[in-house]
């Protein structure tokens, strides 16, 4: 017989750490949140804002399904807290669209029928803004180690380059 | 996840200041892995010190002709960066390698030094971890070892025994280009060649550098020479993108007169720390390009390896990624 | 007639994916959510001692700490706890008692106001247990392996076929032969929605419950059994479910914990799983297999024989078609084979795309390489001279196989004629490069399902059965099968489903949906046809009075004659006459047995791959790849393409990359996460072809589909382990072929 036990991990649970006024810019609206230190944006996002286009897919940045815009910039909002990013400029998938209609990636991703089960897909179309901010990618296969922090479980890869592809304008062939 | 507090300090001494009080405080930066590491309650710091907002960011040239890299500069600006495109192509290329492009974005400079092993058992508090539970055994090492330690390992004493790897592209470059880390701790300023900063695990595998309490990276030198004309990372995974290295190489080499001047060899993936052999790059020097023996000097910076069951095959598949690595930077591979 | 089926069509419901507005289980809220945050076992085997309940009760914020010693009392029959998809044993019970039965297991939840007071609490829970030796490895138990329990499940997969011919002469008789053993790992779906369950606690005490599924009746079933409620107060909605293959065919844990969590509080609660949880629940089973196939001197396929073994559980004997394939796939006159089961103390497989058939069919169709290979035969002429136009063991023809053709432009789009045959015959320096491929099948199955079809008020048709969309474009298609039934404009109509409210379907998986629902949906709108038929018969001044229904089309929205398509009624007209109400048709459409038993139904595919090979790393990249199908008609070849295509890239990631693996010391998976259980990445996948072979089958169900969601992974393994063949000269027979088997 042996016997196991779960590590110590905090001698005396019986507070919590304190909540705070944070300010959020989401999508060009200012929000203010009471929020204690360990909200993820993540779930700032989602539990806190019901925003929940921004996707939870394993919560340690090993999937991008919740890929955001933080100053133009793709990141995971899972390995951020809430409280670090205020003053930045959060865009996620609920503020792609304008007022003219869909972001033409979402129209691509539609048309190219870029998605299977739409999980990850807010994740995928953010992490390509991202990606035509960036101006990294050239070629296909550019975009595809450049897409590769964004995985499609459902496996619609090919149809995910054609429609960034198409509107970034990069040559399938080159 | 444990609770904790939260404070961001304006400037390096105060942050310095606080972590100096706080016990059971960490600074975060990126968070890319500390995040993750506690939400699996591997790490369980009390307090945080956000650190972003000290002005770290930069990259700028030394006086000495290198190129001091911000500590708060994220992966992505350091690897997309003009000069360290045109001058220390290997380290953009080993940073590239990393992670995705969303880590990348979030990741600096000074916390990819930091960034703890991906030993499954480190990850896993419902299994012994002499890194994370001193004292409490090693899983690994009788059990599934695929990605460990070849080189350097601490296998002797079940209580001290660890065989995990440090899991870092960049910190493979910089061993290469022997970079130096600038430190600023309560005694004030200091500097930390790579080749020190990062310690094998020995009877204290907890610990990962040699960095004290208290002290922060405020910047990574890189010396004048960049190796821009000669060099390779070599990263070998178990997929296409977006996996940590089984093994990588980094080879910095300077050529003249198709004669090897200086060669620098570092590998990832293998040890407790980005791994280098004298004694095998000094085999390179005089040598010219088609006489140079890659195969003796791979099989040099091997000498003493040793693999643990799963792991066995990266003993063999170092050899050969020193052997391309080398002959890539040599400019003698063959057409692929 | 069809104006929409067949057509490329883009999916109904994208614009909801693209926007984000599609929700999924965990992201629908109620006043007063709590949030519940699972804690697992850290033994494989056991009995829990002590758990710190009072010390985590103490953390401000907690509700409650659900465990063992404070479960209330439940339905005490296994029977109560089967779900659609249970295998003959008896099913896993959360909280059942202080026995640990596998490592991971769910021991308690721990019930906050927030979701991160959970989390913290769980982090707090101490657990004393008794620890017993536990045994988890297939590898050193094969001996233990006997045959599977029967049970409901069973009906719907065969046994082993009974031997034909004589195996052992054949073989030693045969001129050319193989042997091999072929080692699978463990895999788990990883589906990137986690699982979760919202449980929303009416005013009334009825239960909403919006559940990650693949089959909202079946979760309703399980929690009005298992809590012993009325099924009327339980009701669970799933619209959108990010990805399941086959994950969703059972109730998993977390919906347990909710429920009752959300039963004893008396308030809404919802229970996510996090990623390392993913993988304490079913997975595909290890399995080793052993095949030895025999040739004539002419390479006539002569002796097949195929053994499996799979692990299953303690407590439930889950087991899969492996070796019935070879009978669907070649006439050998000799054949052998078995199936057995060794019970660990791990949790029970569970059905994960292509269940049995991209575990067997690999094997096979790698031997089939291997024998082609040593006769000196091209691959596609060995399966061509060896080709079966009937199932051997059931003695039936096929409804219909189009495999030759599949054959013929499959090789024709890659270039298979410029293959050189030998293999490590084309190399670009370090990189060697393979053209390999293989077969693939799957059975074309059609199960019992209802729908309902509504005419609204103002001339919109409504569609509605409790089936599932898991990524596969039931929604889509639907839509269009409905349109065209009833000659609607597609953008009057609207189907919908995940509920479990509606009209009742089967679980949705192994490839059937589009066949069962689909029929239900059009047998539905055909019956709410004749009932508009007949209303407008009645309309004043009918021009349809004396008209026989078979003499009228729907078009346009209208009825109208066949003869003088002039001569027509709205149906908004029709729907006006009935006094302000919509009209509706419930029906049920059931497969026509008769017709069906007497033939062998299945789709095929004939998979090309190429790969290169470093030399000197053992990395294998599939550079392209094209796979011909031959599924029956084909409803939407956007939709369809796409469920090809994410097969293929499935059967890359399972041929290269993934695997489970588990520490026996501990008894515990130990890559437990999406950083190193490795699945495939953009950077994985280049070009990818799909072909679809045209194919008319009356027979397999009236709208002669047969279901995309497997055929697309089947053969693909073999294919690219057949394609590192020929570059390597290497035949790796253990799944996945990581870089380290071909140093």
């Amino acid at each position: 017989m042996r016997t196991t036990l779960s590590p110590e991990t905090d001698a005396s649970p019986t507070t919590l750490p304190e909540k705070t006024t944070i300010q959020l810019t989401i999508n060009g609206s200012v929000h203010h949140l009471e929020l204690a230190p360990w909200t993820s944006l993540l779930d700032a996002l989602r539990e806190y804002l019901h925003l929940t286009g921004t996707k939870k897919g394993c919560d340690h940045g090993q999937c991008g399904a919740c890929t955001v815009l933080v100053d133009g910039k793709r990141i995971n909002s899972c390995l951020t807290l809430a409280i670090m990013k205020e003053g930045a400029e959060i865009t996620t998938i609920e503020g792609l669209a304008g007022e003219n209609g869909l972001h033409p990636l979402q129209t691509a991703f539609i048309e190219h029928d870029a998605y299977q089960c739409g999980y990850c897909t807010p994740g995928q179309i953010c992490s390509a803004v991202g990606l035509m901010n960036e101006g990294r990618a050239k070629t296909t296969d550019d975009i595809r180690e450049l897409m590769s922090g964004n995985i499609c479980r459902c496996g619609a890869y090919p149809h995910i380059v054609d429609a960034i592809q198409e509107v970034m304008k990069i040559d399938p062939k080159a | 996840m444990n609770r904790f507090s939260y404070s961001r300090p304006g400037n390096v001494d105060t942050a310095v200041g606080e972590l100096t009080r706080h016990e059971g405080a960490k600074f975060i930066a990126g968070g890319t892995n500390l995040l993750d590491l506690m939400k699996e309650n591997v790490e369980r710091p009390n307090h945080l010190i956000d650190i972003n907002h000290l002005a770290l960011k930069t990259i700028e040239d030394t006086e000495d002709g290198g190129l001091r890299l911000g500590a708060l500069a994220t992966n992505a600006d350091t690897a997309y960066n003009d000069k360290v495109e045109s001058r220390y192509p290997l380290l953009s290329q080993a940073i590239l390698a990393g992670a995705s492009a969303q880590l990348r974005n979030m990741a600096t400079n000074g916390g990819n030094l930091f960034q703890r092993t991906r030993c499954y058992y480190f990850y896993d508090t419902g299994t012994p971890c002499n890194k994370r539970e001193p004292g409490s055994g090693c899983g690994a090492f009788n059990g599934f070892n695929r990605i460990h330690a070849i080189l350097g390992t601490s296998d002797e004493n079940p209580e001290t025994r660890c065989i995990a790897t440090h899991p870092s592209d960049m910190a493979v470059a910089l061993a290469a280009l022997e970079a130096i880390i600038r430190v600023t701790g309560p005694n004030g300023e200091r500097t930390v060649p790579i080749a020190d900063f990062h310690r094998l695990p020995g009877n204290e595998p907890w610990l990962d550098t040699t960095i004290q309490p208290g002290e922060l990276v405020t910047a990574i030198d890189l010396p004048a020479k960049g190796f821009p004309d000669y060099y390779a990372y070599i990263k070998l995974r178990d997929r296409q993108s977006y996996a940590f290295a089984l093994v990588s190489v980094a080879v910095g080499l300077e050529i003249e007169n198709n004669q090897i001047t200086d060669a620098r060899i570092a590998l990832g993936g293998v040890a407790h720390k980005p791994w280098r052999k004298p004694e095998a790059e000094a085999m390179l020097v005089g040598k010219t390009v088609t006489e140079a023996d890659f195969q003796s000097v791979a099989e040099t910076i091997l000498s003493g390896a040793k693999g643990y069951g799963h792991n066995t095959f990266k003993i063999e598949l170092a050899k050969r990624a020193i052997v391309r690595a080398l002959q890539r930077a040599a400019k003698t591979e063959t057409e692929s | 007639m069809t104006k929409y089926i067949g057509k490329s069509m883009s999916r109904v419901d994208g614009v909801a994916k693209v926007t984000g507005k599609a929700k999924y289980a965990a992201e629908y809220s109620a006043p007063d959510l709590a949030y519940g945050y699972v804690v697992c076992s850290t033994i494989a085997k056991g009995k829990i001692t002590r758990i710190n309940t009072d010390e985590v009760l103490q953390i401000p914020g907690v509700i409650q700490l659900f465990t063992h010693e404070n479960r209330p009392r439940l339905a005490c029959f296994d029977l109560n706890y089967k779900d659609q998809d249970a295998p003959p044993g008896s099913p896993f019970r959360p909280l059942r008692d202080e026995k640990v039965v596998y490592n991971g297991q769910p021991i308690a939840l721990v019930v906050a106001e927030t979701f991160e007071i959970a989390r913290y609490a769980a982090s707090l829970v101490k657990v004393e247990y008794e620890q017993e030796d536990h045994d988890t490895a297939l590898e050193h138990n094969l001996h233990r392996g006997r045959g599977p329990k029967s049970g409901v499940a069973s009906l719907l997969k065969s046994p082993p076929p009974k031997p034909r011919g004589d195996f052992e002469k054949a073989f030693q008789a045969a001129p050319f032969k193989t042997t091999g053993q072929h080692i699978h790992s463990v895999e788990h779906h990883n589906p990137i929605e986690m699982f979760a369950s919202t449980v929303v606690y009416e005013k009334n005490g009825k239960l909403t419950i919006y559940d990650k599924t693949q089959g909202a009746p079946n979760s309703q079933m399980y929690v009005a059994q298992v809590f012993n409620l009325p099924f009327k107060d339980v009701r669970v909605i799933s619209p959108y479910v990010g990805g399941a293959f086959g994950s969703g065919l059972r109730p998993q844990y977390q919906l347990f914990l909710a429920v009752l969590a959300a039963l004893e509080l008396k308030r809404s609660v919802r229970v996510s799983l996090t990623r390392q949880q993913m993988f304490t629940f079913g997975h595909r089973p290890a399995t080793v297999q052993n095949l030895s196939l025999g040739a004539t001197a002419d390479g006539t396929l002569d002796a097949i024989r195929h053994d499996a073994i799979a692990e299953t559980s303690r407590f439930e004997d889950y087991f899969e078609i492996v070796v019935n394939w070879s009978g669907m796939l070649y006439p050998a006159e000799n054949t052998k084979s078995t199936y057995d089961l060794v019970p660990l103390d791990v949790f029970t497989p569970l059905d994960m795309r292509a269940p049995g058939g991209v575990t067997g069919v690999p094997a096979l169709e790698m031997e089939i390489d291997e024998l082609a290979h040593k006769i000196g035969m091209d691959p596609i002429e060995f399966r061509l001279k060896n080709y079966t136009e009937k199932d051997m063991d059931q003695d039936l023809p096929f409804s219909s196989k189009e495999l030759r053709e599949c054959f013929r432009q499959g090789a024709e789009r890659f270039g298979w004629s410029g293959r050189k045959p030998e293999p490590r015959s084309m190399r670009r320096g370090h990189t060697l490069i393979g053209w390999g491929m293989a077969t693939g099948i799957w059975e074309a199955s059609q199960g019992p399902a209802r729908a309902e079809a509504v005419l609204t008020v103002n001339g919109k048709l409504r569609v509605t059965s409790a089936t599932a969309d898991i990524g596969t474009g039931t929604y889509t298609i639907m839509t269009q099968i409905a349109a065209d039934t009833l000659g609607m404009p597609i953008e009057d109509v609207i189907f919908r489903l995940g509920d479990s409210d509606m009209p009742l379907a089967p679980i949705e998986g192994g490839s059937w949906t589009a066949a069962t629902v689909g029929t239900a949906v059009k047998v539905a709108c055909e019956d709410l046809g004749k009932k508009l038929f007949k209303m407008a018969q009645k309309m004043k001044n009918s021009p349809f009075a004396d008209v026989k229904q078979d003499d009228i089309t729907f078009a346009d929205a209208h009825i109208r004659l066949k003869s003088d398509p002039s001569v027509a009624v709205s149906l908004l007209d029709i729907v006006g006459t009935n006094g302000g109400r919509a009209v509706s048709e419930t029906s049920t459409s059931l497969p026509s047995m008769l017709e069906q038993r007497k033939y062998a139904r299945a789709a095929h595919s004939a998979v090309f791959v190429e790969v290169e090979v470093d030399e000197d790393f053992g990395t294998v990249r599939v550079t392209r790849a094209v796979t011909a199908v031959a599924g029956g008609r084909i409803l939407n070849p956007k939709t369809a393409r796409s469920q090809i295509v994410g097969g293929m890239v499935w059967g890359i990631s399972k041929a290269l990359e993934e695997e489970s693996v588990m520490d026996h010391q501990f008894g515990r998976f130990m890559n437990h996460n999406l950083s190193e259980y490795h699945v495939a990445v953009h950077a994985d996948i280049r070009e990818l072809d799909v072909i679809f072979v045209e194919e008319n089958d009356t027979i397999v169900n009236p709208l002669g589909v047969k279901g995309l969601g497997e055929i697309g992974i089947v053969g693909m393994p073999a294919a690219v382990a057949n394609a590192i063949f020929h570059a390597t000269g290497k035949r790796v027979r253990s799944l996945p072929i990581t870089l380290d088997k071909l140093l």
